[in-house]
């Protein structure tokens, strides 16, 4: 428990690094928020009046130290295109994107990590060749790109899943808000039609993120499971007379797990970033399009607050990745 | 030879083949070799001799670029070099053992011991969880480790080489194997280690009437704890004699090297020799019919002839055409 408070110390110098270049880049990025604003027409007072409104004609330390006191009291600022505190927007939509990046996640884990060991199984055989065209395709494809090309199959072709536009359909109304998962608050109110919306909206968006982290993971899998199969253990099982599954899946695969979970951080964070485009392609309220839509109004405190959120969660994802690696490797847990 | 009766495993004309990038390698020509019931037959030869090879070609352990390409291997009945992969399975670790170097490494570095021990007995012994759980610590006891109830929890890297070791002799005999293969049980553990392991084999061999092949490039063990010697070089069996009788009698030049080659206490640095020469290239296509000619002082024009067994004196076999 000390190891942990001591890892979440550790990365507060990250966060506080991660503070000062958000704010310094929203600062120099060009674009002005007040003109933005204040409109085409605008006279050059009142676009001054908005300036001091927005606290954005005091020098540039002093508008650091008011960010930072605010922040410390919680206060992420307020957006200037929704009017509504940064904060409440980031807590309305984070749980879209995280559905979404989690539901991303277990499709590309449910198909890579079995393919991946199968490939190393039977190498050089029909399936690794089908892993290799999978990992290769999966590298080479713009998220984007493949979604679009999924919405342009399954509901401009072939009209088997509804529009790309939201969580849900236009009649649907969301659950009552318990996780902000709808898949999640649906089933606990028992309203599966509301669940059959949202999981017919999620399956494109999540099968795009899917297809795009399936590669990195089902790489790293199958050169994993080569590796550990061809460890002298391995043979010590098979020399034992175990059988067949126990070996591949209680001898190797728990030790190829490692670097793979390991991988999966990585590939999270890969997906965060991937969640911005494939957002805006689903028309997802999640925060990555919430972001990209206040980036583009110069509106600095949305970004701001955006950024920090994607740290703190990637801090905490590194954090988790070590927990579940101690508790795979015995020996990690000793080398602490 | 022994009477077959006696025979844990009869091996005759084993050969393996390889094949590489470069052509195929004959790793194995011909091997020939008995084991009786509690007898520890070594098998001895310099690195990349095909003693390792001989061990794997019988449990069906060898790499997928190696072949058995001839011979049979009796083993209480059954054709080893024949049975099926299923067969193979049960075969391995219920009435064949067999021990690695470098016993960490040979152990699976993240599960306990006492598990790996356990998933043996649950899958050759019938036991369940439970009771295998409490026999793979027995067989720690036996295997003489300290307080084996709370070391049955340990994994591989919190225990000595030695200890490894033990853990890993406990997993090859767990199942009370009618053979024990120990492929170079002692390289790298120190001396009196490897006297305690060796012990512990002797013992369960005794006890159990266990045949072993005891595969070690290390001729003072061999000459200290077998029945017979089997001399290896290049794929081929040179020379096969009880260990007394190879010892104070070797008929083949290369063991007279090997011989030579062997420290004593009694000696200076200045009595040891080196066997000259290196292996053959076994990829090679005009490989002469023995492999040891070319680097041979007894080399007499008849060595080109093919090569065959003669047994000089009873029990004592070698394949030279110009013995010593």
């Amino acid at each position: 428990m000390a190891g942990l408070l001591l890892r979440l110390a550790g990365s507060l110098p990250a966060l506080a690094a991660v503070i000062v270049v958000t704010f310094v880049l929203t600062r120099v990025l060009p674009g002005d928020a007040a003109t933005y604003f204040a409109g085409p027409t605008a006279s050059a007072e009142s676009i001054a009046q908005i300036k001091a409104m927005l606290g954005l004609d005091r020098p540039l330390p002093e508008q650091f130290w008011n960010y930072i006191v605010a922040l410390f009291h919680g206060n992420l600022g307020m957006s200037l295109t929704t009017g509504q505190p940064v904060l409440t927007d980031l807590a309305a939509r984070l749980p879209a994107s995280a559905e979404l990046t989690l539901c991303g996640l277990f499709v590309a884990i449910g198909i890579a990590v079995p393919l991946g060991i199968a490939a190393a199984v039977r190498q050089g055989k029909m399936v690794d060749h089908v892993c290799r065209v999978l990992v290769t395709a999966g590298v080479s494809l713009p998220v984007f790109f493949t979604g679009l090309l999924l919405v342009y199959v399954f509901y401009f072709r072939l009209s088997w899943l509804p529009a790309p536009l939201g969580r849900l359909d236009a009649f649907a109304s969301p659950p009552p808000t318990v996780t902000g998962f709808f898949l999640i608050d649906a089933a606990i109110a028992g309203e599966w039609e509301t669940w059959r919306s949202a999981a017919a909206q999620l399956i494109l968006p999540a099968a795009t993120l899917g297809l795009f982290a399936l590669a990195p993971i089902a790489r790293i899998t199958r050169a994993s499971m080569l590796a550990v199969l061809g460890a002298e253990f391995i043979r010590t099982a098979r020399a034992s007379g175990l059988s067949g599954v126990t070996v591949i899946i209680t001898y190797a695969l728990r030790n190829a797990l490692l670097p793979v979970i390991t991988t999966l951080g990585m590939v999270f964070s890969f997906l965060l970033g991937a969640n911005v485009l494939v957002e805006k392609v689903f028309a997802w309220p999640g925060i990555g399009s919430y972001a990209v839509e206040a980036l583009i109004a110069s509106d600095g405190a949305p970004v701001q607050g955006f950024v920090l959120t994607m740290a703190i969660l990637y801090v905490l994802l590194n954090l988790t990745i070590d927990m579940v690696n101690r508790a795979l490797d015995p020996r990690a847990r000793r080398g602490s | 030879m022994m009477a077959a009766g006696a025979n844990v495993l009869a091996v005759d004309g084993l050969s393996v083949a390889f094949r590489t990038r470069a052509g195929t390698v004959a790793a194995l020509d011909r091997v020939s070799f008995t084991v009786g019931k509690g007898e520890t037959l070594a098998l001895v030869g310099e690195s990349g001799s095909g003693k390792s090879v001989t061990a794997y070609a019988l449990l069906g352990l060898l790499d997928a670029a190696g072949r058995v390409t001839g011979g049979s291997a009796s083993f209480e009945g059954d054709d080893l070099l024949r049975a099926s992969p299923r067969e193979l399975a049960s075969i391995r670790g219920r009435r064949v053992g067999m021990i690695f170097q470098n016993p960490r490494a040979a152990l699976n570095p993240i599960r306990p011991i006492g598990r790996q021990i356990a998933d043996v007995l649950r899958r050759h012994a019938g036991l369940g969880p439970r009771a295998a759980k409490a026999a793979a610590v027995e067989k720690l006891r036996e295997v003489g480790i300290p307080d084996p109830a709370r070391r049955a929890a340990a994994y591989p890297f919190e225990l000595s080489g030695g200890m490894c070791q033990r853990v890993m002799i406990a997993i090859a005999v767990a199942a009370s194997p009618a053979l024990l293969i120990a492929d170079e049980p002692t390289t790298g553990l120190d001396v009196t280690t490897q006297a305690v392991a060796m012990d512990i084999m002797a013992r369960l061999a005794a006890e159990n009437g266990m045949g072993t092949i005891l595969i070690t490039h290390d001729l003072a063990l061999a000459a200290e704890r077998s029945q017979r010697i089997a001399v290896m070089h290049a794929g081929h069996i040179v020379e096969d004699a009880p260990t007394a009788e190879l010892l104070a009698h070797p008929r083949h030049p290369y063991t007279r090297g090997l011989l030579a080659a062997t420290p004593t206490a009694a000696g200076t640095l200045d009595d040891l020799h080196s066997v000259p020469g290196g292996l053959p290239d076994l990829r090679r296509a005009d490989l002469p019919p023995c492999r040891y000619a070319e680097r041979c002082e007894r080399r007499v024009p008849g060595c080109d002839d093919p090569l065959a067994w003669r047994e000089l004196t009873p029990g004592h076999l070698v394949a030279c055409w110009n013995p010593a």
